[in-house]
């Protein structure tokens, strides 16, 4: 069976449903969920860059670079935050993030 | 043909099982291992779809850089993750149903998926053939051209980023003695230098 768009498609909705369901069981660990979130801009990629090649058409590989950036930038801003949350409370459960409203 | 689709499949299978294993690993640095391979393999998909350049994009930003962020964090912070586990389970009847869910709309919608006859003939910027223009060129002779706005605003996230990451964890102690350029400027020799007038055969 040749290997159509598809397949691509179906391949990175997969991936997508992976990361949503990551972000739902890993409730307490933040680290997993901004795994997840990774996972889940990889899927987006793919579909870009499968409709890009299938259609013929450059742009969509252009916004895959775009996306890939803002990706880049977002781990590491998140990251951060989690390195200083760390220092201030000694742990990084979610469920401590609460107790810093008011 | 027949290669192509064979690596398609064991391109997608492993980057599906890692990616199920980031999701379900018990270690965290398992997690960063899996999510390493399957940016691999999505980057394998890549280079089937003819994509090379973001490819190999894929590999240095992910593999080099985040993934590497993930798992020096990983490893710095002293957190007990089996305590973070607990409740995997509570929530694993409502997770599934909801992922179920997505994956079948998810599949509905696109499954079905084919480009109108019309579409062909007005793409933006279509794809040169591969035997004069290489991936590489071609993304480039778009991306710095028409894109190029779009491409100085993704520098600008970055360096947002970069300088927001920097603020946020630079910390400074109150015990360690620092350099104050602005003091070290405004001395004049009226306030650096006292003359004193000391009587011959005194000490100060």
């Amino acid at each position: 069976m040749a290997v159509g768009l598809s397949h691509y498609l179906a391949v990175a909705a997969i991936l997508f449903t992976i990361g949503v369901f990551g972000i739902f069981i890993n409730r307490k660990n933040v680290i997993i969920i901004l795994m997840s979130v990774e996972l889940l801009l990889l899927a987006v990629n793919i579909n870009l860059v499968a409709f890009s090649s299938f259609l013929g058409d450059l742009v969509g590989q252009i916004f895959a670079m775009l996306v890939l950036t803002v990706a880049a930038a977002e781990a590491s801003i998140g990251l951060a935050i989690l390195v200083v949350f760390y220092r201030n409370r000694g742990s990084i459960a979610v469920e401590d993030v609460n107790v810093m409203k008011g | 043909m027949i290669l192509s689709s064979l690596f398609f499949y064991l391109f997608s299978a492993v980057a599906i099982g890692a990616a199920v294993m980031v999701v379900g690993s018990r270690n965290p640095v398992h997690s960063v291992l899996f999510l390493i391979l399957a940016f691999f393999n999505a980057a394998g998909l890549f280079v089937l779809l003819g994509a090379e350049f973001l490819a190999m994009i894929l590999v240095v930003v992910y593999v080099g850089a985040v993934a590497v962020l993930f798992l020096f964090v990983v490893m710095m912070l002293d957190v007990d993750f089996t305590e973070l586990r607990e409740g995997f389970l509570d929530y694993l009847p409502i997770g599934g149903m909801i992922g179920v869910i997505l994956l079948v709309e998810l599949l509905a919608v696109l499954a079905g998926w084919v480009f109108a006859p019309e579409v062909a003939a007005t793409l933006p910027e279509p794809t040169p053939a591969i035997e004069t223009t290489s991936n590489t060129a071609a993304i480039g002779a778009v991306l710095y051209t028409r894109y190029i706005y779009f491409f100085q605003v993704a520098g600008l996230i970055l360096l947002v980023a970069m300088i927001g990451a920097i603020v946020l964890t630079l910390r400074h102690k109150a015990n360690v003695k620092r350099q104050s350029i602005a003091d070290q400027v405004a001395r004049t020799p009226a306030t650096a230098i006292e003359v004193r007038d000391v009587e011959s055969g005194q000490g100060i």
